[in-house]
């Protein structure tokens, strides 16, 4: 037998059918790591369609997903809540990659989607700084500008996987409060600068325009590190369900900071204990305490595909793909397993990787057609390892409702359909 | 050849080339303190911006009935509305292995937040429309439906901040954050 120092592509890299990452730096494939296992007779004949015969339709001012595409849209519940309070989610098993559809980013809002004319809005800086000062819109689109890809996540995104008991959901429902965009503005400091900062300044309150006047405090060494007020999000303005015409951007940071709307600033020397700081994104550990201002979103993955409603047509290849990011940097690794854990190998990464952005990774999985469970594990570059559920809870309980990022698990049964499992 | 001439004019073109970029741009317009007034909102934990006025639990009843209880539900217990949450009650669930229901008397650890959040964001419907006033009283009847202040008592500038909230000391500060 010989020894080989890499794997091929097609070789066992783990348990229950993981395949080495190779496969995905190859031109080809082996045998063995194709469609082993389903018939494949001759194709139908080639047939020439209608829409090959004659002109389609012409030009449309704002283009439009196919109409084949319907059913990928946010999932939101009905009513009796009141329309644009609570939020909708991101259908991350239907999408690729690593950018986010403006029309598909996750949302989340306390009284709505304000209708903000441009025009009217204004930003206001002021409370410790030598030079109270409004801005308008126009006047921030004048400044120097920076572009970022960042993902946005809600604190609250994963918490069914607190409950005792595993839930019927899938990605969506779970984790699909969760988004990235490239998002292009103006650097907080610049403005902050402008305003001059007295020295006894340590907050920043951010306030929006909607109805609920939503507000957070935020460190003023953040913002004067990354913040950024964005005016475009995917090269186009700020979509207003994501705080058009302005939102505060705090890479990294649990998606209710990034303030939408944004209409006021004001430091302080101390915290203003919002509603949302206090009764709302704070974490109940296991005995009667609570984590305060919990900022950054730690280390998480999700396998994105397959998952619970994309069904496994029969044994053979399939892609394990998901998506992996870090609010306190890069993505350094990303391990997958199909045995719930017992065994993993590392998966491909999808270029660019970028700190605090999600990255897509993608393994190679040939399944026998038995009971399967996919797991994924990411780690940073800051060493932090994503934790298991049961590691997770040993911390801090599972009462916290905020910042789940435990390792998540879909069981893969005969027929080929996951759901969403605890191990 | 450089001429001496020449260097010069070099010389001049760069100090006002860098004198232009370390120049930022500056789009704000000075505004006057008294002209945010009608945004500035933001109430401290220590009172600061808390506005002129007062009320107390028994004037604030009528206001919550009239205008909170259809999502709240009567006396705080019971919101018809799931996002709106139970203000009052759930003493005692933050203990280990209980199921916690936080209510404002059970974990909002400070009185100022309810008036800030309150002056804000309520009525659901029409929110900012509360009066002064109409905000410290329902801010007394929810504090009194939780047993933290008397129906009697006058909430205002003075005594809100000073109400102790019995989750007060509740938050410790998360371990991993930036430095």
């Amino acid at each position: 037998m010989i020894r080989r120092t890499h794997p091929e592509p097609g070789d066992p890299a783990a348990g229950n059918g993981v395949l080495s990452r190779r496969i995905f730096l190859e031109a080809a494939l082996v045998a063995g790591a194709t469609g082993a296992g389903l018939s494949r007779g001759s194709a139908e004949p080639l047939t020439v369609q209608p829409w090959m015969k004659v002109p389609g339709p012409g030009f449309a001012g704002y283009g439009q997903p196919s109409p084949f595409e319907s059913k990928v849209v946010k999932v939101f519940p009905p009513p009796p809540n009141p329309a644009g309070v609570g939020s909708s989610r991101t259908p991350l098993h239907m999408l690729e990659g690593m950018i986010t559809p403006s029309g598909l980013h996750f949302e989340r809002s306390h009284s709505g989607i304000p209708e903000i004319d441009p025009d009217q809005h204004r930003l206001v800086i002021h409370g410790l700084v030598k030079r109270p000062l409004v801005f308008t819109v126009e006047a921030l689109s004048r400044y120097p500008m920076q572009s970022r890809i960042a993902f946005i996540e809600c604190g609250g995104n994963s918490q069914a996987l607190n409950a005792p008991q595993a839930q019927p959901l899938n990605v969506a429902a779970i984790h699909g409060l969760l988004g990235c965009s490239e998002w292009t503005g103006v650097r907080l400091s610049t403005l902050l600068d402008e305003a001059g900062i007295e020295p006894q300044a340590r907050w920043v309150i951010a306030e929006g325009a909607d109805a609920a006047a939503m507000s957070r405090s935020i460190p003023l060494a953040k913002a004067m590190d990354d913040a950024l007020l964005c005016l475009y999000q995917n090269g186009e303005r700020v979509r207003p369900s994501n705080g058009y015409p302005v939102r505060l951007l705090l890479p990294g940071f649990e998606g209710n900071m990034n303030v939408k709307w944004l209409r006021r600033l004001k430091l302080t020397a101390d915290p203003a204990m919002t509603k949302d700081e206090t009764s709302k994104y704070t974490i109940l550990l296991k005995d009667e305490k609570a984590w305060q201002f919990v900022f950054p979103m730690e280390v998480k993955s999700v396998i994105t595909r397959p998952s619970p409603g994309l069904t496994l047509r029969g044994p053979g290849f399939y892609e394990i793909s998901g998506q992996a990011w870090s609010g306190n940097g890069s993505i350094r690794q990303v391990d997958v397993s199909a045995d719930g854990g017992r065994s993993w190998a590392p998966a491909a990464l999808q270029g660019p990787i970028l700190p605090k952005a999600p990255v897509r990774f993608r393994a190679a999985w040939q399944w026998n057609g038995g009971p399967a469970v996919l797991q994924s594990r990411a780690t940073d570059d800051t060493g932090m390892v994503q934790p298991t559920r049961a590691q997770f809870g040993d911390e801090r309980g599972l009462r916290g409702v905020y910042h789940y990022n435990a390792i998540a698990s879909w069981r893969i049964d005969e027929k080929g359909e996951a759901s969403n499992v605890y191990v | 050849m450089f001429t001496s001439k020449s260097i010069a004019v070099c010389v001049s073109v760069l100090t006002s080339a860098s004198a232009a970029l370390a120049q930022s741009p500056q789009f704000g317009q000075p505004i006057e303190p008294a002209d945010i007034a009608a945004w500035d909102i933001s109430i401290g934990p220590d009172g600061a911006g808390l506005p002129p006025g007062r009320g107390t639990a028994i004037e604030g009843e009528a206001i919550y009935v009239a205008k909170c209880q259809a999502c709240h539900g009567e006396k705080g217990i019971g919101p018809s509305v799931a996002l709106a949450g139970a203000l009052v009650g759930g003493m005692g669930t933050l203990a280990p292995d209980k199921t916690p229901i936080k209510t404002v008397g059970s974990y909002w650890p400070y009185a100022t937040t309810l008036f800030d959040f309150v002056r804000r964001a309520m009525p659901f419907q029409e929110s900012k429309s509360l009066t002064a006033d109409e905000v410290y009283a329902v801010t007394a009847y929810i504090l009194d439906l939780n047993g933290i202040v008397g129906s009697n008592d006058v909430i205002d500038a003075q005594s809100l901040p000073k109400v102790r909230m019995p989750n007060r000391d509740g938050f410790i500060p998360f371990p991993r954050n930036p430095k």
